[in-house]
């Protein structure tokens, strides 16, 4: 390892109630792609808010390349060439690829010159990038160039990326690979912030990791399992979900010809989407965010009826049918998006075990909520899926995302659905949380309920998946048995190339 | 610096602190300007919150005056606040309530000069009607087009104050008026009377409908699932579709409801206090119900209290006006900046107010 750019010792911060970083110390050398590594809550996002100059550390120092390095704000954090690409994405849909360069700039060159430099900088890294295109006809893969180009121009020494492959298909993820090394191999620095294991041990040269707020240690991931990441992130070890052998029964819900316009300007239309599912079976539906993921869920949910005929649930129509009158049929879901959507941020745990389960689970007797029955079936799942929070009055919106998540599968898990429809059922959720999120699912398909799972994370469709298809604008591929499948082919599936036409491959 | 910082809970205390800081700090600005205007602040701020209730002169008039003017302010009040709940901006609630005059005015008189028990009655239900169908007509655009329901009510009551000017000196003008504009007085037609129950309260019928529909928006929202659906659209307009709430029927249930109880709130003072339909019937009770139902949290029991307050600024102001020579202007910034500190205020329930430089988040 050359010598550090970055070197932390010993950084404190305490919010009230909560240590978020507690005597944290290591350093990122010249040249080197650091991971940092830990569970949600960890405290990763704290550190990184101080190194990017967004939070001040109540003890503790860093260092960069040797002198003192105390940024108090984000521009003299750029000024010292440290520069960060967010997991949410800060870009305006209406402005071109320039604009929303220019706008990041303190004193941004004539757009002209502007375009010219990036177009320049996106061919280096080998992220091709049109300056004059808008954003929002981008897609997620794109839109992500558009951060790292922005940073890149700023000639960082230290690169921070959260999160960055959470949007990408397996080939845009190894562009972003290559055009990583390619910085490592300039002599600058990565701290690179993900929990997915298997590629920080692809690609990252040392590995640090947080549990708790504290540091529990500084590895070099290549020599290291998975498993053994993932245990020293949990601090224990954690049953990996098992699937048993399942019959497959009769068919539950069948989707044919699904079309439907796009919701708004930026949203995806569903193009002549079909499926079929059977019991005791588990769908893995992958696909780049911003395929059409929310428009499947949501027409499947009820919430957006679909055309006559277009959705089945064991034989009856229910496509004009909206959210109640599916529940009552057995079919549930849960949507990505959690606060709002899923669950009212405002609203008590008690109040959003209302929202969904009113009627299945007997909450109502002629109009009237019976809050104590109310009660207890949020106590119910706070205890089967292990909800930390203080209780069911708490507001939905003071519980950590994975928490949350736990809470509003947990809510249609202990429904009993016959079929349940799931968007990103893990996302942002700690590795052993995730695990049991899993389990239950498939503990769900085993006792006999039908499930469709779309999600970002490839890993966990090719975990708990039977077959697996592939949202590439609003079109859906075939189903394929998982068995069956590389990561090469189900690249291709979520490229969009239904069969197997090589990819342009960049870089 | 001072820097808002997001609770991650409401603060109770707040909530239940607001109302009562947003009081005295009116207290204090309001006074501030009744200086200003060359009247002692104490004074004046005595002579409308204090006098009105236990000055030996005044109160024998003023306090019948209390429930007389918070019955209308209630009712309005209650059925606004379901709407405010979801999300739905009924500001119309002054066409609502002339419309409501109207209507059930009109009914009783078609039938003059019966002496029916049922023509209270019969008045009492084409008012709701009136207010009701008048509500319905944003409901209807909302629905159906997707217009701004705040423009389509608040416009809407231009048009209804025109209606009232046409019919009070056209349809509904008394025969026997001798071409004076104005409607037969229905509070001296016994059948047809709105009159007070309990002498020198000012107890009458609008008021008890006040309190019945406190009762039953208290139910509705705590104990039954339309209410928890109105709440629900209104926090959170996304997860109450995943719900399965229909926005059409919150937004035709609110409108339609607050229409009602604003048309009935009209039909009770058109029969009762004010007695006749006349030109100047309407003395923005349904304006001023917003505010009731803001300064009441839009909670049912926060709006008879806020109601009871602002019907208190109403009465004392009046006594203001005329014991002090404060101007008629005055009485209504006095109140506006009631709502004012009440949405400022506000603010500290769901934020903590942090001096020195704040780090972003």
């Amino acid at each position: 390892m050359a010598a550090p750019l970055l070197s932390l010792t010993g950084l404190t911060k305490a919010y009230p109630g909560v240590v978020a970083n507690d005597d944290v110390s290591f350093a990122i050398g010249e040249g080197e792609i650091h991971a940092l590594l830990g569970e949600n809550g960890a405290g990763k996002s704290t550190l990184v808010k101080m190194i990017y100059g967004l939070v001040k550390p109540d003890a503790g120092e860093m260092q960069l390349g040797g002198a003192p390095y105390a940024p108090s704000e984000p521009s003299a954090a750029r000024r010292a060439g440290v520069a960060m690409v967010f997991q949410h994405f800060s870009l305006f849909d209406a402005l071109s690829v320039a604009e929303n360069v220019a706008l990041g700039m303190e004193a941004p060159p004539r757009t002209r010159d502007l375009a010219r430099r990036i177009r320049e900088v996106s061919e280096a890294y080998g992220l091709p990038l049109d300056p004059f295109r808008v954003v929002g006809t981008l897609s997620a893969g794109e839109r992500q160039r558009v951060e790292i180009v922005r940073c890149l121009l700023q000639e960082p020494r230290l690169l921070i990326m959260d999160e960055p492959t959470s949007v990408l298909t397996p080939q845009e993820v190894s562009i972003l690979f290559d055009t990583l090394r390619q910085l490592r191999a300039e002599g600058r620095s990565i701290l690179y912030i993900s929990h997915k294991l298997e590629e920080i041990r692809a690609l990252c040269d040392t590995a640090t990791i947080l549990r708790l707020g504290k540091k529990v240690a500084t590895c070099t991931p290549a020599e290291v399992s998975a498993r053994e990441l993932a245990e020293m992130m949990v601090g224990a070890s954690f049953a990996a979900p098992v699937a048993r052998p399942r019959a497959r029964g009769e068919v539950l819900l069948e989707v044919a010809g699904l079309s439907l316009p796009a919701p708004g300007a930026f949203g995806t239309p569903l193009r002549d989407i079909s499926l079929t599912l059977r019991r005791g079976e588990v769908l893995g539906i992958g696909g780049v965010a911003g395929n059409g993921q929310d428009e499947l869920l949501a027409a499947l949910s009820g919430e957006r009826l679909a055309p006559a005929g277009s959705v089945r649930l064991s034989g009856q129509d229910v496509s004009r049918k909206g959210p109640l009158a599916r529940r009552d049929a057995g079919l549930l879901s849960g949507p990505e998006e959690r606060l709002g959507h899923a669950a009212a941020p405002d609203m008590s745990l008690t109040e959003n075990a209302v929202l969904t389960a009113a009627r299945r689970e007997g909450l109502l007797s002629r109009g009237f909520v019976n809050w104590g029955r109310a009660r207890d079936f949020a106590q119910t799942v706070i205890d089967r899926f292990d909800v930390r929070t203080p209780g069911t009055g708490t507001a939905a919106r003071a519980l950590s995302g994975g928490n949350l998540q736990k809470f509003v599968i947990g809510r249609e898990i202990l429904q009993r659905p016959e079929v349940l429809v799931v968007n990103q059922p893990t996302w942002g959720v700690d590795a052993a949380a995730a695990a049991a999120i899993r389990q239950a699912l498939l503990d769900l398909a085993e006792a006999g309920a039908g499930i469709i799972v779309i999600s970002q994370d490839l890993d966990e469709l090719m975990e708990i998946s039977d077959r697996f298809a592939a949202l590439n604008e609003g079109r859906l591929t075939s189903a394929r048995p998982v068995a069956d499948l590389s990561v090469e082919k189900i690249g291709l599936m979520m490229g969009g190339a239904h069969d197997m036409e090589a990819p342009h491959a960049h870089a | 610096m001072i820097v808002l910082e997001k609770r991650r809970q409401p603060s109770r205390h707040w909530m239940l602190a607001a109302p009562v800081l947003a009081v005295l700090l009116t207290m204090v600005v309001g006074g501030a300007m009744f200086a200003a205007l060359g009247v002692a602040p104490l004074e004046a701020i005595r002579t409308i919150f204090w006098d009105p209730l236990f000055d030996p002169q005044f109160a024998a008039y003023s306090r019948p005056q209390l429930l007389v003017k918070a019955g209308p302010l209630i009712l309005i009040a209650i059925g606004l606040s379901l709407g405010f709940r979801a999300g739905i901006w009924n500001i119309g609630a002054e066409g609502q309530y002339i419309m409501g005059a109207i209507c059930g005015a009109a009914a009783g008189l078609a039938v003059y000069p019966s002496a029916s028990v049922l023509v209270f009655p019969l008045m009492v239900v084409a008012g709701a009607l009136g207010g009701w169908a008048w509500a319905m007509i944003p409901a209807f655009f909302k629905t159906r087009f997707g217009t701004n329901e705040i423009l389509v009510s608040l416009m809407l009551v231009y048009v209804a104050e025109s209606i009232l000017a046409s019919v009070s000196s056209g349809l509904l003008r008394n025969p026997e008026g001798r071409g004076f504009p104005g409607s037969r007085n229905l509070s001296q037609w016994d059948a047809a009377a709105n009159r007070e129950l309990i002498a020198g309260t000012g107890l009458h019928w609008g008021v008890v409908a006040a309190f019945i529909a406190v009762i039953l928006a208290y139910i509705l929202l705590t104990r039954h699932i339309q209410g928890f659906n109105i709440r629900l659209s209104g926090e959170a307009p996304r997860a109450a579709r995943f719900a399965g709430v229909n926005p059409a029927r919150v937004v035709i249930f609110c409108l339609g409801t607050a229409g009602a109880l604003a048309g009935l709130a009209g039909l009770f003072e058109v029969a009762g206090p004010a007695g006749q339909i006349s030109i100047d019937f309407n003395s923005g009770y349904g304006f001023t119900a917003i505010i009731v139902a803001f300064l009441g949290r839009l909670h049912p029991v926060g709006i008879l209290l806020a109601g009871l307050l602002m019907a208190l600024t109403y009465i004392g102001g009046e006594l203001a006006q005329l014991m002090l020579g404060l101007p008629g202007a005055s009485i209504q910034l006095f109140q506006g900046m009631l709502l004012f500190f009440l949405l400022g205020v506000d603010v500290l329930t769901n934020y903590r107010l942090r001096l020195g430089r704040g780090e972003k988040a």
